[in-house]
């Protein structure tokens, strides 16, 4: 439980927070594979990169598109246009639908 | 249909290691089972991870944390606080100090406005209590067949706790509430971590918003909420899904018109007309779709695994929890044969009709060979599980007959 309260300190805190890795999800190992850096750069903005063995392997191409898409769109993901083929291809490839 | 199950447990590590015997099976397993139909890289992925001021759950992922209670803690109706599953959108999560926190009531179509801090809440109003389900609208996606994409929740993203609390209506009735009044939105100390993420924000209808069991609770199995689980307070809705259970509850928007976010659409929507008998939504709802509402009747088998095996005269004990959306439960039937026939089990105390409801029935194993142990929950209503997985987008509201394979030797 904190001590901090819901103020600006607490705010700069959370905005930290956010960012920053949990414990625990260093021990997330992807597959290494051509597009796993970008992969990297991306997704952990916002979420822990078990995500995707969690989500493993049933979703085709297009559908790792609508994903990747999705968190470009509808969540802001820092995701530049050129870089949204490669990351659908390494998803796609390594844990999609076989 | 969801009738193949794996004979397979999942050790911590993702291992398979071969199913419990009954005669090795422990009160409370070390290791965690998940059901065989999960995907492979979610029984990979689900291991038991130990949150602060919890004990090992089921990790389904670490940031946002979404934590999973193993089947085990669902032995006792009432789940404890530090086995309670945990479940995040968005992971800015700060710690919410108890002296710092403030309620904030206003909105359009409220006559005033309210500020309550936690001393004045716990004075100001009558408290109340209940026992209530808090069930994940996602709990049991991962069994959708054909999968889809999402939290692969297993079977515990759920759980059964004592809240004591405020009603909402209290606090509602103090600030004042306009006959223009359509919802009330939610929001919680928690947000996203880019600007550019929708903060996740839910409302509900007039008609919940005022039911009597609307609670914001400050305390749960008789301690302050733990911080995982919303503390200081949280909304409760019993009866609805979780997703309406705001957690670190700040905000309170009593508005005139209907709220729009991402979170009330095209999220935790189900098909207009695919189940049949849920709560509406009349402010939310279009021609082809509605917000998720109450949970569907549901039950859970915690005495058995598949391929457990048995020899011929040994009692084989059928034991669980039933729950619904507030109607309470009615009965509890057992098929010791495939479907074939069927036997009210015995239903454990009563905690009222948001409650996880025990039950139990036992039989001789008489034949030799495989069996299939059928169960399923029937509410006061004569709702009762389905037979055939109602498939949707989104995998929510899966309430499949059980069916548990079994040896007898």
């Amino acid at each position: 439980m904190g001590t901090t309260t819901r103020s600006a300190a607490a705010l700069a805190a959370l905005a930290l927070a956010a960012g920053a890795a949990h414990a625990g999800e260093e021990k997330v190992k992807l597959k290494d594979a051509p597009g796993l850096d970008k992969v990297r750069g991306v997704c952990v903005a916002c979420h822990s990169l078990d995500y995707i063995p969690l989500n493993s392997p049933f979703l085709d191409e297009k559908q790792w598109r609508g994903e990747v898409n999705k968190m470009a769109k509808v969540f802001g993901a820092p995701v530049k246009p050129e870089d949204v083929d490669p990351i659908v291809a390494y998803l796609a490839k390594n844990y999609g639908r076989r | 249909m969801t009738t193949r199950r794996r004979f397979l447990a999942m050790g911590a590590g993702g291992i398979a290691v071969p199913a419990l015997s009954s005669l090795s099976l422990p009160a409370w397993a070390a290791t965690p089972w998940q059901p065989g139909e999960l995907p492979e890289g979610t029984l990979a992925t689900g291991i038991l991870e130990k949150l602060p001021g919890k004990v090992p759950l089921i990790k389904r992922s670490y940031r946002p944390p979404n934590f999973e209670t193993p089947v085990d803690y669902f032995r006792n109706p009432i789940t404890p606080n530090d086995a309670f599953f945990v479940r995040y959108h968005l992971a800015g999560i700060p710690n919410v100090d108890a002296k710092g926190w403030k309620l904030r009531v206003h909105g359009d179509a409220a006559a005033g406005t309210l500020e309550l801090d936690l001393a004045r809440l716990k004075k100001d109003f009558e408290p109340a209590e209940i026992v209530a389900v808090c069930q994940c609208s996602g709990n049991r996606r991962g069994l959708s067949n054909p999968h889809v994409a999402g939290v692969e929740w297993g079977v515990g993203a759920m759980g059964n706790a004592r809240w004591k609390g405020v009603r909402l209506r209290d606090i509602l009735a103090k600030v004042g509430v306009k006959d223009s009044a359509v919802e009330v939105a939610f929001d919680g100390a928690d947000g996203p971590p880019l600007a550019a993420t929708p903060d996740f924000r839910k409302s509900l209808p007039m008609a919940r918003a005022l039911h009597e069991s609307t609670m914001i609770a400050y305390e749960m199995n008789g301690a302050p909420l733990p911080h995982w689980n919303g503390f200081p307070a949280r909304l409760i809705v019993p009866g609805w899904t979780g997703t309406y259970w705001m957690k670190h509850v700040v905000d309170v928007d009593v508005r005139s018109h209907p709220f729009e976010s991402f979170w009330m659409n095209p999220a935790y929507r189900v098909p207009a007309g695919k189940f049949h008998g849920i709560e509406g939504f009349p402010s939310q709802q279009n021609a082809t779709s509605q917000p998720i509402t109450d949970i569907v009747v549901n039950s859970l088998v915690t005495s058995l695994r598949d391929g457990q095996r048995f020899h011929r005269g040994q009692t084989v004990d059928v034991a669980g929890i039933a729950w619904d959306g507030g109607r309470g439960i009615r009965d509890v039937l057992v098929s010791p044969d495939s479907g074939r026939s069927w036997h009210p089990a015995h239903l454990g105390k009563d905690l009222g009709p948001y409650s996880f409801r025990p039950f139990r029935y036992q039989f001789r194993a008489a034949t030799p060979g495989p069996a299939v142990v059928m169960v399923k929950a029937v509410n006061a209503r004569g709702d009762t599980q389905v037979s055939d997985l109602i498939f949707n987008p989104a995998g929510y509201h899966n309430n499949v007959v059980s069916r548990i394979q079994i040896e007898v030797a």
